[in-house]
């Protein structure tokens, strides 16, 4: 393909050789060529690009060119350059249209061959990129197993080694296993040997001893005896007693409850031994119940579990306590049903302090929660404060139980002390008598007291009631002196109509408390008044004041005012009558008194005065 | 071999001579004496019995024993005792007897009254060559043990039923020494590998067992190393301090007690593999008497004596002394530990302390053992032929009399 430079620098001689070279080399190899073309448009377009257009093309070969170039683009499917032939042998004119559009569609062409060349570039980028990358991976990898196998070879290479020191070891083991139970062996019959000779010797001995005894007995027999001078006897003057059967049976009887004690003894300790433990065992019982039961009560309890079955251990073993402590036996079952809660109860017990435990360390993790831990100074004080109080209340648990065993071992000494017993029950007997007499005594007195109050409180209101209306007609005639006759007349109907009314209504009141004689007559009007009036007191300071200004008025005509009879005050008898009524009133507990019911009775008035004007 | 020995359980001192005459004096009652013959046979041991009323005479090569009843006037022979170092123990009450015996080369025990010397019970042991027999402090429980080639020791009951056996290995050498606590509840068993085995008296099992290492290294265990003080300080020999039961290192005028810190290792000594009957193991026991306490000695390290605490059954302390421990005994009413080496000092013990008390005397006493009163105030200290008296007042100040004892031949 370099031909094409040359062919430019030779310039027109050689252009139909060219241009034959050109065709022979198409009609051999359009492949070439077209390669040749794309390779040649992505050069940018530089100084060759006049020498290859005008190449190709020269204002003599044009007719060459145009038929060239409609062969080759027919060939490649494009439509002719010449015009429709009209017929054979005229020349064909060039087709400006179709050349025109064979050009675009090249330059398409040329586009689109571009964009396609320029993605398979990146494309052949990326893979080469890829296969870089792939390959160095490769390599990795390759390395790795490399490095692996050996390291593999190298373990199996220890391992072999390493299987045959054991095996080395095992063998010497057994070995020396061998060389022992050889060893021992050995032992044992040279044991059985040294036994047998022993034995012999000893036969043999025994023979020697038997003989030189018969002989050294055989020498002297009355010598061997014991003289005692100064013969002391036995300490209590009896002789020494032959051997007989009695004796022997005796002796026999006396080892055995010798024996017997013994055993009898060392089992009591045992039993004590086994109450004791037992006690132990049930109250830690207790107490780890005690302390796993109040866990149910928090809501974060996690595990339900547990609890569930605490409650229920709880309640089961409740039910054992009591089982227990009734019958408080030594038998198979009891002691195993004993173990078995225990076991239990440590076993819950233990899984809740991991539990805690794991909470805890999970605190430590995550943080310090306020809400959840307990900071661990405070359960430490708490526990303190905790032991303290069970320290205290066991001392006084053992101060109690040494009082009541004080009373009652007191108690159940004699018969004497129940007597004193009963005597000092006796005793109290009289003593709450006594009591009871004066409280009764008291309780009279009470209700003596009470009535006396009553009855005053009765006469104070009736005195009152009394004063009051009293007080009312003299305030009445007052006004009555003071303003017309109508309008006295006016009031005084609604003021006794108002009396009157009230009277009617409250006097059952009255007579509902104890009735007395002297008040009676008066029980009509004052009474009512009282009660209106007491009932209308509170409502104004004012009233005070008022009632002072008049009480001193008031004693005065207190007398007046109270020596107003009953029946004069009639609610036909109005006007002049009434002022000159006079109530009499037995008994008047104090001017003072008749003064305030006087003063209250006035307030009263004022009162209906001032609901009656417009 | 003339004997003197001095008893506290009767009121008779008696001695013998070699040739089968037999002396037997009174002390209260000066005028009374009886002389036993027993013959051409020779004396070997002899032995009272716990009523004091009769003698037990062991004749040569062990052909018999002649029980004297020296109210009666009356003889008992017993034939085929046993030649062992324990062959005749009484319990404590004295009532009943064990005696160990030998026929057709088996072992048998034979259980006597001691009233009225009636054979009780007669059982055959199962043990290879029987070298000891004790009875429990209560009375029930006879403890027999075989020779050191075995290690068995069995119990019986009084009335002769095997209770059970214990053997703790084979083949090396066994049993060494055997000591009954004084409640009856431990058995200590120490051996010729230097432990001590403690059994229990429920199960006869073992409950625990002691070492006896040459190092100590637990701090809580209180070392004592008696260890010279500077002599000659011109106090002479026959000073002795008062001395209180205070802490620890007490200065006599000779020796004092430090206390070793740890790790304290102790003298050991090797023991020579190819004689009979080597000093190894534990050769001596002794339960004190509210047994608390159990003070053993290793023969491999014969200097110190170990304490052991029974309640918590641990090592509560080791005392060590400049030369061999040759006898030592507590004080029959309280822990306390009576110690002597053969020097001329006598050496105490107790939990609060301990002390090195010189021993009076003309010249050295050697103390070549000691024995205690029953009270528990005065012991006697033996030497070669002297006899020396101690009492301890309650303020634990030691005061010594010593009195000598011709020897009469």
């Amino acid at each position: 393909m370099g031909d094409w430079m040359t062919v430019t620098d030779r310039g027109l001689s050689s252009e139909s050789k060219t241009i034959s070279q050109y065709t022979s080399e198409i009609k051999m190899s359009p492949s070439s060529l077209y390669s040749q073309q794309v390779l040649c448009s992505s050069i940018p377009l530089s100084k060759n690009v006049h020498s290859f257009f005008s190449a190709f093309c020269t204002e003599d070969n044009i007719e060459q060119s145009i038929s060239y170039l409609d062969q080759e683009l027919t060939t490649f499917g494009f439509p002719s350059l010449y015009e429709e032939s009209k017929g054979k042998e005229t020349k064909r004119e060039l087709n400006i249209v179709a050349v025109l559009n064979c050009m675009n569609e090249l330059l398409v062409l040329q586009r689109k061959n571009l964009l396609a060349q320029e993605n398979v570039e990146t494309q052949n980028l990326k893979l080469g990129s890829d296969m870089d990358h792939l390959q160095s991976c490769y390599s990795k990898l390759k390395e790795q197993l490399e490095t692996s196998r050996r390291e593999m070879i190298g373990l199996q290479e220890r391992d072999r080694q390493l299987q045959c020191k054991n095996r080395n070891l095992h063998q010497l083991l057994k070995n020396e296993k061998d060389e022992v139970q050889k060893l021992q062996n050995i032992i044992a019959s040279r044991a059985t040997q040294y036994n047998h000779d022993m034995k012999r010797k000893e036969r043999e001995y025994n023979k020697l001893k038997e003989r030189l005894h018969q002989l050294v007995m055989n020498k002297k027999d009355k010598k061997i005896a014991m003289d005692i001078l100064n013969y002391v006897g036995r300490a209590d003057g009896k002789r020494g007693s032959w051997r007989t059967g009695k004796t022997e049976a005796r002796n026999e009887d006396e080892m055995y409850k010798i024996l017997l004690n013994d055993y009898e003894y060392r089992q009591k300790q045992i039993l004590m031994e086994n109450a004791e433990l037992k006690k132990v065992l049930q109250q830690m019982k207790k107490e780890m119940i005690s302390l796993l039961s109040p866990q149910k009560k928090k809501p974060r309890e996690r595990v339900d579990d547990s609890t569930g079955t605490v409650i229920s251990d709880v309640e089961e073993d409740a039910g054992e306590l009591s089982r227990e402590s009734m019958w408080d036996l030594s038998c198979e079952t009891v002691r195993e049903q004993l173990t078995n809660s225990i076991r239990k109860q440590w076993r819950i017990l233990k899984s809740h302090v991991e539990k805690l435990d794991n909470q805890v360390s999970k605190v430590h993790l995550e943080g310090f929660n306020d809400e959840d831990v307990i900071s661990r100074q405070d359960h430490e004080q708490e526990t303190e404060k905790l032991e303290l109080e069970i320290q205290q209340c066991k001392e006084m648990i053992k101060t109690q139980q040494q009082l009541l065993q004080q009373q009652l071992a007191t108690a159940c000494d004699d018969d004497t002390t129940s007597l004193l017993r009963d005597c000092y029950l006796l005793e109290e007997k009289e003593r709450l008598k006594e009591e009871w007499s004066l409280f009764k005594e008291q309780k009279k007195n009470f209700e003596r007291e009470r009535r006396s109050f009553t009855e005053a409180a009765i006469r104070l209101g009736l005195e009152r009631k009394a004063f009051e209306e009293e007080r009312a007609s003299w305030l009445k005639q007052q006004f009555l002196n003071m303003t017309t006759f109508d309008h006295q007349n006016s009031e005084n109907v609604k003021l006794f109509s108002a009396f009157s009314g009230s009277s009617d209504r409250d006097n059952l009141t009255v007579h509902s408390r104890q009735p007395q004689k002297k008040p009676h007559n008066v029980s009509n009007g004052s009474p009512v008044c009282m009660s209106k009036l007491t009932k209308s007191l509170p409502a104004s300071p004012s009233t005070s004041d008022f009632c002072q200004t008049r009480s001193c008025v008031s004693e005065h005509s207190s007398i007046n005012v109270l020596n107003m009879t009953p029946e004069e005050i009639k609610p036909n008898q109005v006007g002049g009558e009434c002022t000159n009524q006079k109530w009499s009133v037995a008994s008047r507990p104090g001017s003072q008194e008749g003064c305030y019911s006087g003063c209250s009775l006035t307030y009263t008035n004022s009162h209906v005065e001032k609901d009656d004007l417009p | 071999m003339n004997f003197s020995e001095v008893f506290k359980l009767s009121s008779l001192l008696c001695k013998f001579s070699p040739d089968g005459k037999y002396l037997v004096w009174s002390l209260e009652q000066p005028e009374w004496h009886c002389k036993i013959d027993e013959g051409s046979a020779g004396l070997v041991a002899s032995c009272w019995s716990p009523d004091g009323r009769h003698i037990l005479n062991t004749t040569e090569f062990h052909l018999r024993i002649t029980v004297w009843s020296l109210c009666t006037k009356s003889v008992s022979y017993i034939k085929y005792p046993k030649a062992c170092l324990q062959g005749i123990t009484f319990t404590r009450d004295g009532r009943y007897m064990a005696l160990a015996e030998r026929r057709d080369c088996k072992d048998y025990v034979s259980i006597f009254v001691c009233s009225d010397w009636q054979l009780l019970r007669h059982f055959d042991t199962d043990t290879q060559d029987l070298t000891g027999i004790e009875w429990a402090p209560n009375g029930c429980v006879l403890a027999v043990w075989d020779s050191c080639l075995e290690y068995k020791i069995l119990l019986y009951s009084l009335d002769g039923r095997l209770l059970s056996a214990y053997s703790a290995y084979e083949w090396s050498l066994g049993i060494k020494s055997v000591a009954w606590s004084p409640s009856s509840q431990f058995l200590a068993v120490g051996s010729y590998d230097g432990k001590v085995r403690i059994l229990n008296h429920v199960t006869w099992k073992m409950i625990t067992e002691f070492g006896h290492p040459a190092t100590i290294n637990n701090p809580k265990i209180v070392v004592y190393k008696e260890a010279e003080k500077s002599p000659q300080l011109g106090l002479g020999c026959l000073s002795f301090p008062p001395l209180g039961a205070g802490a620890g290192p007490l200065p006599s005028s000779e020796s004092k007690y430090e206390i070793a810190s740890v790790p304290v290792s102790l003298q050991t000594l090797k023991p020579v593999t190819d004689r009979a009957n080597p000093k190894i193991g534990i050769g001596m026991l002794a339960f004190s008497p509210d047994s608390y306490f159990l003070a053993t000695r290793n023969d491999n390290i014969p200097n110190a004596v170990w304490v052991w605490d029974i309640q918590k059954l641990r090592l509560f302390a080791v005392l060590e002394q400049l030369s061999p421990v040759r006898t030592f005994q507590w004080d029959p009413q309280q822990p306390r530990l009576a110690i002597c080496t053969g020097g001329s000092r006598l050496y105490l013990w107790s939990p609060a302390g301990c002390m090195s008390v010189q021993v009076p005397g003309e010249g050295d006493f050697a103390v070549l053992s000691l024995c205690w009163h029953l009270s528990g105030d005065s012991m006697a200290l033996l030497s070669k032929d002297h006899v020396c008296l101690c009492f301890l007042e309650t303020e634990a100040s030691v005061s010594t009399a010593c009195r000598q004892l011709g020897g009469h031949t």
